[in-house]
Parts: C-alpha cells; structure tokens; sequence
C-alpha cells in the first residue's frame, strides 16, 4: 500500500508547479477567460516541448507512455494553475479516444501531432440534455456511397470553434440498445454545413454549439469500427473523468493554502482570523474534503492503469469530487470574506471552475445512479 | 502508488497466499464456531465483551498474534506488517470483534506508547503482558474533565516508593474485565495544568478501588471507578513525573488512529443494500427508489473514504510516518459517517426502524436501531470533533491556537 506519488511523479509536479508558476499566471488565465480563441499559443507550445502534451501516449506515437497517475500528477498542477486552454478537449477527449479506437495510421498521425501541439482536436459527444449517455445521442449519419451524411446540433463541444478535426459521435443504426449504433466521424471542421456557435460560460471555457446540416465525411474517417463507438467512448470518459476529477483536487488544494493563509495574515478583534474555532472548523472540513476527493481519484486512477474493474471507483471519485470542490470554494468564500467577491481575487477563478467540473462529465447525482448500479450487482 | 491492500487476497503474493491459508486453518481450530453466528442471532452487534471472545482472543495471545510484528522476546510473534493485516483481514472476515486494546493487533493504546516512553525495565515487564492479552482500560475522563482533560483532578501524593491516589474517573469502558487501569492522575496541583499531570498503570485488584456501572443508551455499560487512599508503585510511572500530558497527546493521537478503522458502518451499508434489494414497495424494489438508491450510493462512497482514511494512516505508520493529525481527520470520519449511515439507513427502514434488536419484525435484527443510538457517542467519545477539527487546522494547515484564557486548577 502506497498513497504516493513516486520520485519520477514528484519530480512532474514539482516542475510543473513551478512551470505554471511563471507560465501561467492568473493575469493570463483572466486574459484567456475574454480571449475568442482560449488557448495561449506560446504556453501551449512550451506545454509540448516539455512532453506533455504526449505524455500519456505510447511511444511509438511520439508519446512519453506515461501512466495514469503520472497523469494525476501534472493534472493536479493544471487545476492549481487553473490551467486555460485545449488540453481537455486536445489531449484527452479527443486524443485518448483516437489512441482507444483509432487505425494505426490515425494514431501516428493525429497523436504524433497533438504531442507536438500542431493539431486541436474535440469530441462531440454531448447533445441539448448535456448528458453523457448513448441514449442522448440524436444526430444521425447516413451512407451514401463512399460518405456518410451528418445531421445534428452537438453542444457543449470544447474548443471547436478552434478544433482542426472533431470527432463526432453519431447514430448510424438503431440499435436494440442505445449504446448500439453509434459511430465516430473524425471530421473537418472546416467541411462544408458545419456552423460553429462560441457560449458564454461561467468558467470562460471555450464550450461550443456545432450544427451539422448535411456534413459529408469519408467513410475512411471513421474512427474504431462501425457501430460499436460506445466501448472505445465509455473507456475514453472514464480516463477523462479521472484526470478531472485530478484536476478539482489540484484546484481544491490551492484553495485551502490560500484560505489557510489568509486567516493568518487577516486580524479580527485583535486576533489573527485563524485563532478563531469557526474558521479552524472550516478550514478542516476542507482538507477533509480533499483528502476525500484525492485518495477516490488515487485509487480509481491506480486500478485503471492496473487494468482492474474500476467503474465503481471513478464514479465514487466523480460524484464526491464533484460536491467537495464546490463545497472547498464555498468554504473559500466565506473565510476571504467581502474581498474574495471583488474580481481582483483569484477565488473565483476556483469557484467558478468548481461549478464547470461539476457538472461536466456527469454530476453527483448522475454518478451516484452509474455507483448505484454497480452495487445493486 | 499501490492500493493493493484494499481487498482481501486478491493480490497476496504466493507467500502470502500461503500464510492467509495458515491463517484460516488455525482460526478454524481455535474458535468456537458459535462466535461468528452468536451475535447474529441475538441481534446484536459483535459481542466485544462475551466470554467466547475473550476465550479466543487468548488463543491469539498464545500464538503471538494480538501484537504479530513485535519481536518475540515482548510475546509477539516476530511477523511483518503484512502479515499483520492478513490476520487482521481474517479475524474481522469472522465477524469477530476483539475488545479495543487487542483488536488493533498493536498492543492497543498502552502498547505503542510504552514501546515509545517506557524504561527498558518496564517495557520488559509490561510488553510480554500486553501480548499475553491483559487487559487495559483507559482511566482519562472525570467529571470535570472531558474534553478539557488536562483540568483532571484525580491526586496523586508521592509517599515513599508509591503513590497514593485519590479521586474519580468516569466512563473508563470495559474497566469491569480489565486487569489494568491506564490512568492520567495530578502530581503537581501548584503548576498549569498541563504541566502536572502523570501517567501511571494501576492494578485494578488494589484495595480502595470500586467501580459503579453507569447505564448508557446503547445498553452498553460503562463504569465510574473511585480510588480512595489506593497505593501505586512509582515503578509504575510512564515518562517522568508531571511530564504525563505530552505523552498523553500521542497516546491520544494512537487511539484516534484506531478508531476510524471500526467495521460497523461498512457492514450496515451492505446490510441496507440488500434489504433495499429485496423489499418490495408498491410492487418494486426499495432499490428502485431514485432518493433510496441516491442515498445509498452516498453512503458506499462516505464508507470508501472511511476505509481509504484508515489505510492511509496505516501506510503511513508502516512506513515510519507520525499520523499526527491523520488520526483526528480519520477519528472525525468514522464518527460523522457512522450517524449519517445510521440516520440515512432509518430512513430507508421507515416505520420498522424503531424496532430494537430481539423485536418481532426488526429489519436487519435492530442493527440499524441499536446503532443510531450507539452512534451518538462518537462525535464526542475520545476526542470532540470540534476539537478534533481543531487539531487538522493548526496542525495540517498551521493555523493559530486559539488563544487560552488560563484559570487556577481548583484544589
């Protein structure tokens, strides 16, 4: 039993808090928050040349074969830095499922080039009820000689709007069963009927509204087998989630040092804010929280590198991660007191990105039912 | 990283395998098959105090088992801290609970704190008895001193080679089977209170000792014992004298580090999601019930964290870390997630929950009802959570202490 990183993992997170430490301050993090685009080129070019953006791709794709908790390491360190940019939507949604489900051909090219940080790449998965499930995918693709046709409104699609390719999930079949009859198109964003519309959103990431009317795409843009894209997607998700769910840790974390730090600079009836039961009460509830979030997403992210059932796991990480992130800037919040309010703050650089993972790969609520499940085997 | 240690068996190694087998079988010749079902039965939780425990619990003794990683020379049985676990693992598998200070297989809480604090005299004295299976009860709490322990009031006055101790404690549980009474006593009235406090192990056969039954809600007894003029060697003095209270906060903080390892609430999470599973309400499943299946989900994920809590603290200690502030986070877990399991699993049982164990028509026996009473203590029993939450604040994130308004000890 081990709830550590090792020394090569120690050596990522310490370079990567001290990367994002100069890299990526929070005047940059506010300034992509009102950019259009979202991701800082220059950072993003560096993020490659430190190997990470490969990281956890094999090495034959140009990859670092890092593992997942390497993997939770540098995410923890992107969620302190509140990290902007297409690494989600780049690396994980859509490289991790060209790496689960693609041809050799489309790995070597596509992840060789997401390593270099020369291609953006999203997963359109999601539909109007935001849900992650087979069952809410309605856009259609239909053969029609050597093409297929899409027809279909995805939301909430990170970065599209910047995307080079997205792979789109669509119903090529009506199946006994919604998983059945799904199929992924790597598409062109820039292919004829595709509209792009940007959201305005509570964390300033980059979600998308893309209308398919009528989009050719090559039936050699497939990717994985006709059908049967819910296996390779379901595999994709939970890798994602885990790294999320690393990701509100890392943030989590930095939320309690600055609290922490606070009630012992701000001084109230002559005493150091701190020195009072009701903010250590607080204070501890949060790093109770933590501990919570981070050893759940430990332990679902050590079983998935394993190769051992995890489904269990992660949506235990996802649904407690979820609520206690939340909880960890709202108890932020409170000890910041009126200054935390004002913009100048970095707290709510936390607590909005708190709401934005919550919600994004299946809330509490929808984790508990996925757990729920689970148990009642 | 590694979690291997979560499940039981499913990754020992072949040696391993090999010693849980061993494990098994001697469990299976030493113990009164009627122990594992017993409890069942009456309804009740594992019988920490019945004859039959104690029976087998000086089997373990015998064997070496109940400190298996101390070298034989004190009564252990010189194994690894693997091997620990295995059985650990098994003898909780038995459904066997063995009272507090055997059943952390570490020598409870006088063990480690005499391998830390105690001459080499008195480790050679005590160690071989605590592995032998004596029996220690906690002398800490008195009327006016609960969770503010150091304004303990219990005297004790040096006369010759003894001491002699006056005063009284209070819900010093399993003080009735005990051989040994670990008590914290005032050496020093005329200092601050945290600098004249002793600790000191006294006989409990000694004349001048009575111990009252005090009557708690879960119908468990626990007990006031009054010391009126009862001698206690000095030889019998952990640490230096009026220097108790610093070896009190680490005894304080092994205690804490075994709570949190209790097995009741994981047991009823199961327990309800079976019962869930196979009662029917308007002719479906109570699992079908989005806020029953919400619920319990919750409740799996709060006993996951209680588990990973306790293992940490283990892995922490096996690998030569101070859990420190690990216990008190772990101590607050156990405690505020067993009462929620306990209300949230009412809940689920509706009217029947307010069957007591041994009643016609209690679901799961009354194990949900006697635990929502028995639950009630562990908020504040060996430490308040407020304290608690305290001690991870200044600890863990280095906050201020609040600052003390000091008051004379009455004499």
């Amino acid at each position: 039993m081990n709830f550590d990183f090792n020394d090569e993992q120690k050596m990522l997170q310490k370079g990567a808090r001290d990367f994002f430490e100069k890299e990526c301050p929070k005047a940059l993090v506010r300034q992509m928050a009102a950019d259009e685009k979202g991701n800082p080129p220059e950072l993003w070019k560096k993020m490659a040349q430190l190997g990470w953006l490969g990281l956890i791709y094999p090495e034959q794709y140009g990859g670092g074969a890092g593992t997942m908790i390497d993997l939770v390491a540098l995410e923890e360190e992107m969620g302190r830095a509140c990290l902007p940019g297409a690494f989600f939507s780049t690396v994980l949604l859509g490289g991790l499922f060209i790496l689960n489900a693609g041809s050799e051909e489309q790995k070597k090219d596509l992840l060789t080039k997401i390593g270099k940080g020369e291609t953006i790449l999203t997963l359109a998965l999601t539909e109007s009820t935001g849900s992650y499930e087979a069952s809410a995918v309605e856009t259609t693709a239909v053969a029609e000689k050597d093409d297929f046709v899409i027809n279909g409104t995805k939301l909430y699609i990170p970065d599209a709007h910047i995307a080079d390719y997205i792979i789109c999930v669509a119903r090529t079949k009506k199946g006994a069963k919604a998983e059945e009859g799904l199929t992924a198109f790597l598409v062109d964003r820039k292919s004829a009927g595709i509209t792009c519309t940007l959201l305005k959103t509570i964390a300033g990431d980059k979600l998308c509204e893309v209308v398919f009317n009528k989009v050719k795409v090559s039936k050699k843009n497939i990717v994985g087998k006709l059908d049967q894209a819910w296996e390779p997607l379901e595999k994709t998700l939970q890798q994602v989630t885990v790294a999320r769910c690393a990701e509100m840790v890392g943030g989590a974390q930095k939320v309690l040092e600055m609290s922490a730090d606070h009630t012992k600079q701000r001084i109230v009836f002559d005493r150091p804010l701190g020195s009072f039961p009701v903010i250590q009460h607080y204070i501890a509830n949060m790093v109770i929280d933590i501990d919570g979030s981070r050893f759940l997403t430990y332990e679902a992210a050590w079983r998935l590198s394993e190769g051992l059932s995890c489904a269990k796991e992660i949506a235990m990480a996802k649904a407690w991660t979820s609520e206690a992130y939340r909880r960890v800037t709202a108890n932020g919040h409170e000890i910041y007191g009126g200054i935390g309010f004002t913009v100048e703050s970095d707290m709510h650089l936390y607590f909005r990105r708190a709401k934005a993972a919550e919600v994004t790969l299946g809330d509490a609520n929808y984790q508990r039912k996925v757990l729920a499940k689970e148990l009642r085997k | 990283m590694d979690f291997k240690e979560y499940s039981i068996g499913e990754f020992d190694t072949e040696e391993q395998k090999k010693f849980r087998q061993e494990v098994r079988e001697w469990i299976n010749k030493n113990m009164d098959p009627r122990l594992s079902t017993t409890a069942e039965e009456r309804g009740l939780p594992p019988d920490t105090d019945s004859d039959m425990t104690r029976a087998f619990g000086r089997k373990l003794a015998a064997k070496g088992w109940l400190v298996p990683e101390w070298p034989k020379e004190f009564g252990g049985a010189g194994l690894t801290a693997e091997q620990r676990y295995i059985i650990n693992q098994e003898v909780a598998a038995r459904n066997i609970e063995l009272p507090g200070h055997w059943g952390n297989f570490q020598g409870g809480v006088p063990g480690p704190t005499m391998m830390k604090f105690a001459t080499e005299e008195q480790k050679k004295e005590w160690l071989p008895k605590i592995a032998a299976g004596a029996l220690f009860s906690l002398g800490y709490t008195e009327p006016n001193a609960g969770t503010d322990l150091a304004s303990l009031q219990m005297r004790a006055v040096s006369d010759g080679d003894d001491y002699i101790i006056n005063g009284q404690k209070m819900f010093s549980s399993g003080v009735d089977k005990a051989d040994y009474h670990w008590l914290l006593v005032r050496t020093n009235p005329n200092v601050p209170k945290h600098k004249g406090i002793s600790l000191l192990v006294a006989d409990l056969k000694s004349s001048g000792v009575t111990i009252k039954e005090m009557h708690t809600i879960s119908g468990m007894a626990t007990h006031e014992i009054f010391y009126d003029n009862v001698r206690v060697p000095k030889k019998n003095r952990i640490g230096p004298e009026d220097g108790g209270w610093g070896i009190t906060r680490e005894a304080l903080s092994i205690e804490r580090a075994s709570v949190g390892s209790s097995p009741w609430a994981p047991k009823i999470v199961e327990e309800l999601i079976k019962y869930a599973k196979e009662t029917m309400h308007n002719g479906k499943p109570l699992y079908d019930d989005p806020l029953v299946e919400q619920s319990l989900a919750q409740l799996a994920i709060e006993v996951n964290i209680l588990r990973l809590f306790s293992h940490r603290i283990n892995w922490m200690v096996d690998s030569g870390m101070n859990p420190a502030w690990t216990g008190a986070e772990s101590k607050i877990w156990e405690a505020e997630t067993s009462q929620r399991v306990a209300n949230q699993g009412m809940q689920i049982l509706g009217m029947s929950c307010q069957l007591e164990p041994g009643s016609k028509w209690a679901p799961i026996n009354g194990r949900v009802e006697l635990g929502y009473r028995e639950t009630v203590v562990r908020t504040f029993g060996g430490g308040s959570d407020e304290m608690m939450r305290s001690v991870i604040a200044t600890v863990s994130m280095g906050l201020p202490r609040e600052p003390q308004m000091t008051m004379p000890v009455k004499k």
